[in-house]
């Protein structure tokens, strides 16, 4: 059984072309998933050695050190230690250093070897260490860790077959390495330590000092990992060393830099002054002060431009596809409360999931080659003085400028920023940028209150207005939250530059395919439900005597239609429309709208905009299509303009307009702050791992949109508008 | 007999040792272990078109900090 196979770790820093390597061994073989509790990633996959055995391999999280600054340090740290009853402790380490930057890399390793598993040490990317004349004395360096070393170059492949060989081995031996004695009073504070989280059990009997060591150096703001239990005796363990023993920590850093100094006089040979090499050579440009920002410029254009234009093709097609799916069923299923619920419920709801597909698609895939390229750090480092102004970094700029098309891949992809304060704060924000669901949304509106002898552009500003608008709310929340909400002072900004390199196509797509699939099966499910309960809300109850009426009225087009009367047919199809929105009226949706008349009477709503505000919750693009039912405007595909023609029309009981250019502007700006979109909620709640973030945002944003509102519509009508 | 004391000031292409950095700071520990030590030869290699962060590279590798971080370090020529 699997159970007995080995499992293999797959350890080291970041950009050290671990996942690469993984990926090599496995290929498609991998299970993606979460550790429980914690969102940092787990990844499982098999493979076999050069003797058909089954060898499990887990790819455990980058990380620069044991003392864990992040989530997934410690993640890394727990699994290594076999803290977490959610994976076993691996029984054997493969090591993947990058050979040009030896020195750094050994700083972790030297920590791993010194847990004690057997490991293999692989030297990645060593045409990069060649390009910079480093010589490296392989056959030294395993001498003196006491570990079999193996050369690869991994983008090509090259070493492959000896890491195969290496790993296929049971006999892996145990590493020789061992660092410097620990000073006398840290070891006695450390067994003081050990002693006392022995008796609650938050380390096992069997534990060296490394455990609690690791603990008490544990600085990962979120503590996971760790059992809130256990926290208070943790800390004052800290306390009392940091009392007893100040820089502690440093000073542990420092002497395991003399060790590696030792080991790397003898085995690695380097020219004094550092080579220029390619990566140099494209610096120079690449983040030259103004070709740099010219180039960064011209990529987000086309970044922005592919997500926005090139998605837009597929994304049709995916929606035109949906719609003949829908219809299809609608002649293959006898009319009735089933069948709507499949071709209205189930298919229109699916439908408008899969529609983001292509845009997730396109970011992902130049998020995984800026990544693996290596130009990600460089975009992190030309933008993280713009960034700073509102407390966040550099890495936060993709992340919300996806959000732009659609927050769901923006929210997806601040799994690049490494602060988790900095990433919940990008979280918080991104919905708060404009995303194309608004922009049907803003046109009608837009046009609703803008006669039609205004011009073109003093519409077009009024939409760029609603962008800024949007922004700054972001900025502004990303400001308060950082100031004041969030404890904890900000990680600062260390930024890696890792070398360029080729990018890993496969490891590049397959990326994009754990992506999209995370996307499908959790939007899919949570927006599947709520579709489903919009569609009920806006057809219960049944009014049986106006489905009586409009199933009639429904005969009588199919009749009129063979006889190509096509004015007979309008005429029908108006009181169609007519029919529909009474039972709209009376439904659930219809009803809630009557209900929450008094909330939003002040923003200057009805009741009718009250059932568009509701249909908005499960995305904000409903919005319109359920003003043209509640309208009973007969709907036609792409055009707005009926529905807008109505919106013009429609007016109170007393005989004024519903939508005044006041009216039309409060609901703007209620639809630029407020969050309405499931799809989004159940991805924060998944990339938070938490409930408790996803309702706060929930409230802040529109809580938020209705004061605005609120304010602009009773400010104006104060000034007389 | 030089004009800068700290990393943040270290003129461009100039390198220089670490001479001390504050104890305890948890910022600090972590450049410490990406190798920024006493003792540690540093080269400021740019700075970022809006002045900031700063790219230097120490034990052959490239970081990027902010000069929040590197004015706490500081840098002696010999």
């Amino acid at each position: 059984m699997s159970a007995e196979s080995p499992l293999l770790a797959i350890v080291g820093n970041p950009n050290s072309g671990k996942t690469t390597i993984f990926n090599l061994l496995t290929g498609l073989r991998q299970k993606v998933g979460n550790y429980p509790g914690v969102t940092v990633e787990k990844k499982i996959g098999e493979c076999y050695s050069q003797h058909g055995k089954k060898l499990r391999l887990i790819d455990l999280p980058g990380a620069y050190s044991l003392n864990a600054r992040s989530p997934d340090e410690a993640v890394l740290r727990d699994v290594l230690l076999g803290r977490r009853a959610d994976t076993p402790r691996p029984d054997r380490v493969v090591f993947i250093a990058d050979a040009a930057n030896l020195e750094r890399n050994l700083y972790l390793l030297t920590q791993v070897l010194e847990l004690g598993l057997p490991t293999v040490l692989v030297l990645n990317m060593m045409d990069i260490a060649e390009a910079k004349e480093w010589r490296i004395d392989v056959k030294k360096l395993a001498e003196e860790l006491g570990v079999p070393v193996v050369p690869m170059q991994a983008t090509s492949g090259t070493g492959f077959l000896e890491l195969k060989a290496a790993i296929s081995r049971e006999d892996i031996p145990l590493p020789r390495w061992q660092s410097a004695p620990l000073p006398e009073e840290i070891r006695a504070a450390l067994q003081t330590t050990r002693a006392e989280l022995l008796l609650t059990g938050a380390v096992h009997d069997k534990t060296t000092l490394l455990e609690p060591l690791y603990l008490l150096s544990d600085h990962d703001p979120l503590h996971a990992g760790i059992k809130d239990t256990h926290l208070g005796q943790i800390q004052r363990g800290r306390d009392t060393l940091n009392a007893a023993y100040p820089g502690w920590e440093d000073e542990l850093v420092a002497a395991r830099y003399v060790e590696i100094e030792k080991v790397t006089a003898e085995v690695l040979k380097r020219p004094e002054q550092e080579l220029p090499t390619l990566t140099q050579k494209l610096d120079a440009f690449l983040l030259h002060p103004i070709f740099g920002g010219i180039t960064v410029l011209t990529f987000l254009v086309f970044l922005f431009y592919l997500i926005f234009k090139v998605a837009e093709g597929p994304m049709d097609w995916i929606d035109a596809g949906f719609g003949s799916l829908g219809a299809w069923v609608s002649e293959l299923m006898p009319p009735g409360d089933l069948r709507d619920l499949i071709v209205e419920g189930a298919i229109a709801g699916v439908g408008g999931v899969v529609i983001f597909l292509p845009q997730i698609l396109i970011l992902f895939f130049f998020i995984g080659l800026m990544e693996d390229t290596g130009y990600m750090a460089r975009l992190a480092f030309i933008l993280d003085r713009l960034m700073s102004v509102v407390g966040l970094n550099g890495k936060a700029f993709i992340p919300f400028l996806s959000s732009y098309a659609c927050a769901i891949p923006g929210v997806m992809a601040t799994r690049t920023i490494d602060s988790p304060k900095d990433r919940l704060i990008t979280i918080l924000i991104a919905p708060l940028a404009s995303c194309s669901a608004r922009i049907p949304v803003y046109v009608l509106l837009i046009s609703a209150f803008m006669p039609d002898t205004v011009s073109t552009l003093a519409k077009a500003s009024i939409m760029v207005g609603l962008y800024a608008l949007g922004t700054l709310g972001a900025f502004f929340f990303a400001w308060v939250l950082n100031k004041g909400v969030m404890r904890g002072s900000n990680a600062p900004m260390i930024l890696e530059m890792p070398s360029y390199k080729m990018p890993a196509l496969r490891s590049i797509l397959l990326l994009v395919w754990q992506r999209a699939r995370a996307f499908l099966v959790r939007a899919g499910t949570v927006i599947f439900g709520i579709s489903i309960l919009i569609w009920a809300a806006s057809t219960y109850p049944k009014n049986h005597a106006l489905n009586d009426q409009a199933a009639v009225i429904e005969q009588r087009i199919t009749a009129l239609e063979a006889s190509a009367d096509i004015a007979q047919v309008d005429a029908a199809k108006a009181e169609l429309a007519l029919v529909k929105s009474q039972h709209l009226a009376q439904s659930i949706a219809g009803r809630a709208g009557h209900l929450i008349e008094p909330a939003i009477k002040p923003l200057g709503y009805d009741w009718k905009i009250g059932i568009g505000l509701i249909g908005s919750f499960a995305a904000r693009e409903v919005f319109v299509n359920t003003m043209s039912v509640v309208y009973a405007v007969q709907a036609e595909d792409d055009d707005l303009t009926p529905v807008r023609d109505r919106l013009r029309q429609e007016k109170r009981v007393d005989g004024s307009l519903v939508y005044t250019p006041l009216v039309c502007i409060s609901l703007l700006v209620f639809y630029v702050f407020a969050m309405q979109c499931v799809s989004t909620m159940a991805i924060v709640k998944r990339e938070t791992g938490s409930w408790g973030w996803m309702w706060f945002q929930l409230g802040f944003m529109t809580g938020t949109a209705y004061l605005l509102a609120l304010g602009v519509y009773q400010i104006g009508s104060a000034l007389g508008y | 007999m030089h004009a800068f004391s700290t990393l943040a000031q270290l003129p461009v292409g100039q390198s220089g040792f670490i001479q001390s950095m504050p104890i305890g700071r948890v910022g600090l520990t972590r450049l410490r272990e990406l190798g920024l030590t006493p003792g540690a030869k540093v080269t400021m290699v740019r700075r970022a078109p809006l002045g900031e962060p700063i790219e230097i590279t120490v034990r052959g590798s490239h970081l990027a900090m902010r000069n929040h971080e590197a004015a706490d370090i500081a840098i002696s020529l010999t």
